[in-house]
């Protein structure tokens, strides 16, 4: 990179640059963005990864079709179980097996779950970015009883790698429902109070209102998808489009907000968590009996092809592509994370503003880093 | 658009010269494969008319395909690959387009940066695990592994005595 000179009017300054993190508390994570400033505004941003880069396509060409699940919880550590369940239904379309209706509620139920603790983890983090330290608290609170409903199922609070092809590892705990009532009773209550909390707020407001835009048709140039993508008028919810578990028999409204600023992204996720209570309400009471397992060859073996399959995770559409040579291990394994895609949005987005609405910006793109480098 | 639509529409381009390939020895140049095309239509292309072949499928106002979705490297043993996942937002169908290179030791293929944007980040992805060079593209270099790394990694030649035990 060479330094060019800007002039305004007569005076003449040079461009200097600027890193934000690797250990900037805004980048949640170890994410490093070189930034070109013009005096306060940015001109340029460029993103330096790798930092937790571990090659996990690399290492799931070694791994057997089981194994591959534990390592793709370590993506997108937030929407670990959506990630569990796009490897499960790529190898259950390629084996053309059909899972019973108890495991596809529980799926989806658990996806619900893991939705709104990642949107609340979120919310909690985006007002501490900005200087509203009361939302951590709160969000992180609400997020334990979410992670208990886990534990006690799972056994594991944040990589839970509960599904298996073929179904889910366990049943569910005996206290599943009743926690579950608990929760929606709860958040439902709450909810409200934090809109009041934070949402009016003028203070948020200047800071979210007409600031980090990103057109529509950028954020489909750009690739943006997830509430990102959705902020900004663009209709992307694979749950919708494309249904896969029980999402074909539940009623929700895909949140869609125009505005394309901070504030649109805001109120996507915020809708969604109202969205994703009115998935698990439906199927509370309504938890098929049956299997939650359905017999297979502990040694599983795709037939030769290629399969893709997508899932929506919090943060937007994520994408398995597995090559099979008919071997015990995939020829070659591909993800698609959408938290790349969303911080090449973000150099669009992030460009012409001021630094200090780069921070707010960043926060609600919404990055988990290790999606990023995988 | 159905995928038998996008078929009959996309083999029809194979009649116009701008995707003659350089070589005039093959006569279709843009290639259905049935075996892949169940779920999603897959066409593969030489990598000589990529560009022009992918901005008239943005441009088609029938296809429409306003969105690339993923990109996949992809390395076949003999030959090294990309896959281009394309969508439509607006109609909603999606596409996927091969192109194999054959040059393993200076791979080449054209940028789709001017085209799609999200093509950005998704080049230097795989220019930095499969060593495929994007010619035209605005900042290529390693994304994720560092600057003075030798090989690539998601190569099926690719030797590591100390991270890869090979059985």
């Amino acid at each position: 990179m060479s330094q060019q000179v800007i002039t305004h009017g007569d005076i003449k300054y040079q461009e200097y640059f600027l890193n934000m993190g690797p250990q900037h508390p805004a980048t949640h994570g170890v994410l490093r963005l070189i930034l070109t400033l013009d005096g306060e505004e940015v001109v340029g941003i460029e993103p330096d990864l790798g930092y937790i880069h571990r090659g996990i396509e690399k290492m799931c060409e070694y791994d057997t079709y089981r194994q591959i699940i534990h390592l793709t919880d370590r993506f997108d550590y937030l929407s670990s179980h959506m990630n569990n369940e796009a490897v499960c239904l790529a190898v259950e379309k390629a084996l053309e097996v059909e899972v019973t209706d108890r495991i596809k509620v529980i799926r989806t139920m658990m996806d619900e779950l893991t939705r709104i603790a990642s949107h609340l983890l979120w919310w909690g983090v985006m007002g501490m970015d900005i200087g509203a330290l009361t939302t951590f608290m709160y969000a992180f609170r609400d997020r334990e009883m979410i992670n208990e409903i886990m534990e006690k199922t799972t056994g594991a609070r944040l990589t839970m790698s509960y599904n298996i092809p073929g179904g889910v590892m366990f049943d569910l705990h005996k206290d599943f429902q009743k926690d579950v009532k608990a929760l929606i009773k709860h958040m439902r209550k709450v909810l409200p109070e934090y809109d009041r909390l934070l949402t009016g707020n003028i203070i948020f407001q200047k800071r979210m209102k007409g600031v980090g835009i990103l057109s529509k048709e950028d954020a489909i140039n750009y690739g943006a998808t997830g509430p990102v993508a959705r902020g900004s008028g663009v209709s992307c919810d694979t749950r919708k489009l494309e249904p896969y578990s029980a999402y074909d028999r539940v009623e929700f409204n895909e949140a869609v907000e125009t505005g394309g600023d901070n504030l649109a992204r805001y109120q996507v996720r915020m809708q969604e968590m109202y969205e994703s209570l009115r998935i698990l309400e439906q199927l509370v009471d309504n938890i098929p009996e049956g299997d939650y397992q359905v017999p297979m060859r502990n040694l599983i073996k795709l037939p030769k092809g290629e399969f893709y399959q997508s899932v929506e995770t919090a943060r937007g559409e994520f994408g398995v592509f597995i090559v099979s040579d008919g071997k015990k291990n995939p020829y070659r394994v591909h993800f698609r994370s959408p938290g790349l895609n969303n911080l090449n949005a973000l150099i669009k987005a992030g460009v012409g503003g001021k630094i200090a609405d780069l921070v707010a910006t960043m926060s609600t793109f919404d990055f988990v880093i290790p999606d990023i480098d995988r | 658009m159905t995928n038998r639509e996008i078929i009959t529409h996309i083999t029809a381009w194979n009649n116009e010269t701008v995707f003659r390939s350089n070589t005039e020895n093959e006569e279709k140049t843009i290639n259905v494969l049935d075996e892949w095309s169940k779920t999603i239509v897959n066409v593969e292309i030489p990598a000589s008319i990529l560009i022009p072949f992918m901005k008239k499928l943005k441009e088609d106002p029938e296809l429409d395909f306003d969105f690339l979705f993923d990109m996949i490297g992809m390395d076949w043993g003999k030959e090294l690959g990309i896959l281009y996942y394309l969508k439509s937002t607006n109609k909603g169908h999606k596409l996927i387009v091969r192109i194999k290179i054959e040059d393993r030791e200076n791979p080449e293929v054209e940028t789709l940066e001017n085209i799609w944007k999200s093509a950005h980040l998704q080049e230097r992805e795989i220019f930095d695990l499969f060593g495929i060079r994007f010619n035209g593209h605005s900042n290529l270099k390693r994304i994720f592994l560092r600057e003075d790394f030798k090989g690539y990694p998601l190569r099926k030649d690719y030797e590591d005595d100390y991270m890869i035990i090979r059985k």
